[in-house]
C-alpha cells in the first residue's frame, strides 16, 4: 500500500526534482472525497475510484501549473517549502471545513475476513493490496509503452535533452504531477474502508512515503514498490518486537540509516547527494 | 541612518510600552518574541549556513523536557535546567549533524534526516512513562518564585523572552561579522568552492548546528515555564520545526533582523484570523500555508530581501 503512495511521490520527484510535502495532503483530500461520495451519494469506495482518480489527476495538473511551475527556477529549498506551504494550507483547509473528528467509511464488507492457513486475512486490506499492484502495473505499462510515458521518463533522465527533442516540458511536468496525484487518490480510496479519515491522516502516510521513496531510490518507480513492501514488513516486525507506537521508531531508524549509507536507495537508480 | 533611528524607536517601544498594554496584546507580543527567537535560532543554521533543518522541534523539546524533568524530579531550578537542556540539545544536534554532514547529506536530504531525528524523539517521548508519555507533563504549584522561573503575571515573562530574542539577534549580528559567519555564507553559496578555498565545512556547519540547537532548547524551557504544560506533540511535533523556519523565511533567511520581522508579521496575522473566525481550528495555520506559498512565489528572499532590493 505504501508502495502506491510512494510511487506517485517517486514519479513527481523523478520528473520535477521536487520533494513533494503536499503528497499526503492530496491523499487526505482524496480520502475525504471518498468519504463524502459514500456518505452522501452512497457510492462504494471502490467504485468511486473512477471519479476520484481522474478528478485528482486534473487537480494535480492544476496544482502544478498554478503553484509549482511558476517557481521552477527557484532555489531547491524554496520549492521544498512551497510544497510544505501547500500541505499546511490543504490540511488546515480540511480542518476548517470538516473539523478534526475521525470519520470512517463502513461498507457492508468492512469487517469481512477469512482464515488462510491460520492467519486472519481481512478482505478490504487484501483488495487494497491487490488494487495497489494492479494500478502499479498499469502505471508501469503506461510509462513504458505510451508516448507520454516515454516523454515522462525522458524528462526524468535528462531534462535538457528532453526539451531539445521537442517535448513540451511544462505539459509533461503537469501530467506527471497529475498522475502522482491520481495514484495517491486511488491509494486513498483503497484504504478508506479500513482506515479513519481526518485532516492530518495524510501526514503519517507522507512520512512513510518518504521513507519508501528514499529506500527504493528517488525516482526509481519499481524501487518505490519494493520499498513499500520493506517498510510494511519493518513496521509489522517493529509492532511485534516493541510496545505501542514504538514500531514507528524502527521505520525512522531504517530511514536514517538508508539516508546516511545509501542515499541513492537500496536498488540504485536514484539520484542521491 | 534612517534604519538605525527606526530600530531605536522600535526597541524603545518594546521596552517601555508593554506595562500599559491590555493582557491580550501582551500575550500576542510574547508569542511574537518567542517565535522571533526560535526563528533567529533556526536562522543561524538555515539562513546563514543554508542547511534547512526541518527538525528543530527536537532541540525545542529537549530543552522543554530537560528543565521540566530536572525541576519535577530533583528540584533543580529551571534556570539551570535551561542551560542543561541547551547543552543536551547541542550534543544531540552535533550527533545528528555529524552523521548527516559526515555522510555528505545536502539540501532536501538533510531536511528529511533532521525531520526523522525529531520524529524519533517524539515517538520515544510518547512511549516513555517516565516522561509522562502522551499525556505530557504539568508543572504544578505555580506560586510566584523568580528563582524557579515562575513569575506573577505575564509581564516578567515578556521581559525574559524579549531579552532572549534581543540576545539571539545580537548573537546573529556578531556571527554575521565573524569568520564563522563568512565561512557559513561561503558554504551556503557553494560548499565545494568554499572547501577548495580552505574552509573547514564540516567544522563550521557543526558549530552553527551546536549554536542553533543550544538556543532553540532555551526557547523550549521558556515555553515550558510560561505555559506550565508540555506534551510530545506540542514540543517534538513537526509544527514547532515549521514555526521556527517560517518566521525566518518570511522575514528573510540569512539576515540579522529577518526572523524577528517575520514574527511581527506572522503572529498578528494568525492571532487576528483566529479571533475573526472563532470555533474553527486551523484557520491560522491554513493562512500560514498560504502566506508561505505567496512569500516563496513573490518574495523569495523574504521581507528583508525585498527591502534591500528596493533601496
Amino acid at each position: 500500500m505504501y508502495g502506491l503512495v510512494a510511487f506517485g511521490l517517486s514519479l513527481i520527484f523523478g520528473v520535477l526534482r521536487i520533494i513533494n510535502f503536499a503528497h499526503g495532503a492530496v491523499m487526505m483530500l482524496a480520502m475525504y472525497a471518498t468519504y463524502w461520495l459514500f456518505t452522501l451519494l452512497k457510492i462504494d469506495p471502490y467504485v468511486s475510484i473512477v471519479i476520484t482518480g481522474p478528478a485528482f489527476f486534473v487537480l494535480g495538473m492544476v496544482i502544478q501549473r498554478v503553484v509549482i511551475e511558476p517557481n521552477r527556477f527557484a532555489a531547491e529549498h524554496n520549492q521544498l517549502l512551497l510544497t510544505l506551504g501547500l500541505a499546511l494550507f490543504l490540511e488546515n483547509l480540511a480542518l476548517v471545513l470538516w473539523q478534526g473528528d475521525f470519520r470512517t467509511v463502513r461498507p457492508s464488507y468492512a469487517n469481512a475476513s477469512f482464515d488462510l492457513g491460520g492467519a486472519l486475512v481481512e478482505v478490504p486490506r487484501l483488495v487494497a493490496c491487490g488494487g495497489a499492484i494492479v494500478v502499479a502495473v498499469v502505471l508501469f505499462a503506461f510509462l513504458k509503452l505510451t508516448d507520454v510515458g516515454k516523454a515522462i521518463r525522458a524528462l526524468a533522465e535528462e531534462p535538457e535533452g528532453a526539451m531539445l527533442m521537442g517535448i513540451d516540458v511544462a505539459r509533461i511536468r503537469a501530467v506527471a504531477y497529475g498522475i502522482g496525484a491520481g495514484a495517491v487518490a486511488v491509494a486513498g480510496a483503497l484504504v478508506t474502508p479500513f482506515f479513519y479519515v481526518a485532516p492530518d491522516v495524510g501526514e503519517s502516510f507522507n512520512i512513510m512515503a518518504f521513507v519508501v521513496v528514499v529506500l527504493g531510490g528517488m525516482g526509481n518507480f519499481v524501487g518505490a514498490l519494493l520499498g513499500g513492501f520493506i517498510v510494511g514488513l519493518a513496521e509489522s516486525l517493529g509492532a511485534t518486537l516493541l510496545p505501542g507506537s514504538l514500531k514507528q521508531l524502527v521505520v525512522f531508524a531504517l530511514f536514517v540509516l538508508v539516508l546516511l549509507f545509501r542515499p541513492a536507495g537500496l536498488f540504485g537508480g536514484g539520484r542521491g547527494r | 541612518m534612517g534604519a538605525e533611528v527606526l530600530a531605536g524607536v522600535a526597541l524603545g517601544a518594546l521596552l517601555v510600552a508593554p506595562p500599559f498594554l491590555p493582557p491580550y496584546f501582551l500575550e500576542i507580543l510574547i508569542s511574537v518574541m518567542l517565535f522571533g527567537y526560535l526563528g533567529a535560532a533556526w536562522n543561524i543554521l538555515g539562513g546563514y549556513a543554508g542547511q534547512f533543518s526541518f527538525g528543530h522541534a527536537a532541540y525545542f523539546g529537549i530543552g522543554a523536557y530537560t528543565s521540566t524533568l530536572l525541576f519535577l524530579n530533583l528540584g533543580v531550578t529551571p534556570w539551570l535546567g535551561m542551560l542543561a537542556g541547551g547543552v543536551l540539545a547541542a550534543v544531540y544536534g552535533l550527533f545528528a549533524g555529524y552523521l548527516s554532514f559526515r555522510y555528505g547529506l545536502r539540501g532536501p536530504y538533510f531536511s528529511l534526516v533532521t525531520l526523522a531525528f525529531a520524529e524519533m524523539l517524539r515517538v520515544v517521548a510518547v512511549n516513555t512513562k517516565a516522561v509522562g508519555s502522551s499525556i505530557g507533563l504539568v508543572i504544578p504549584n505555580r506560586e510566584p518564585a523568580p528563582l524557579n522561573f515562575v513569575f506573577a503575571g505575564k509581564l516578567p515573562y515578556y521581559y525574559v523572552i524579549l531579552a532572549m530574542a534581543l540576545g539571539a539577534v545580537w548573537i546573529t549580528r556578531l556571527l554575521a561579522r565573524s569568520k564563522l559567519g563568512y565561512s557559513l555564507l561561503a558554504i551556503r553559496e557553494n560548499e565545494d568552492a568554499a572547501e577548495a578555498a580552505g574552509v573547514d565545512a564540516l567544522g563550521m556547519k557543526l558549530r552553527a548546528m551546536a549554536l542553533s540547537s543550544f538556543l532553540t532548547a532555551l526557547g523550549g524551557t521558556f515555553y515550558a515555564q510560561y505555559f506550565a504544560y508540555i506534551d510530545p506533540t506540542i514540543t517534538f511535533g513537526p509544527s514547532v520545526s515549521i514555526q521556527g523556519l517560517l518566521q525566518a523565511i518570511v522575514g528573510g533567511a540569512g539576515t540579522v533582523l529577518g526572523p524577528l520581522i517575520g514574527a511581527f508579521v506572522l503572529t498578528p496575522v494568525s492571532e487576528l484570523s483566529r479571533a475573526a473566525i472563532r470555533g474553527r481550528a486551523g484557520v491560522d495555520v491554513m493562512l500560514y500555508g498560504f502566506v508561505l506559498i505567496l512569500v516563496i512565489s513573490f518574495l523569495p528572499n523574504g521581507i528583508m530581501g525585498w527591502v534591500r532590493k528596493r533601496r
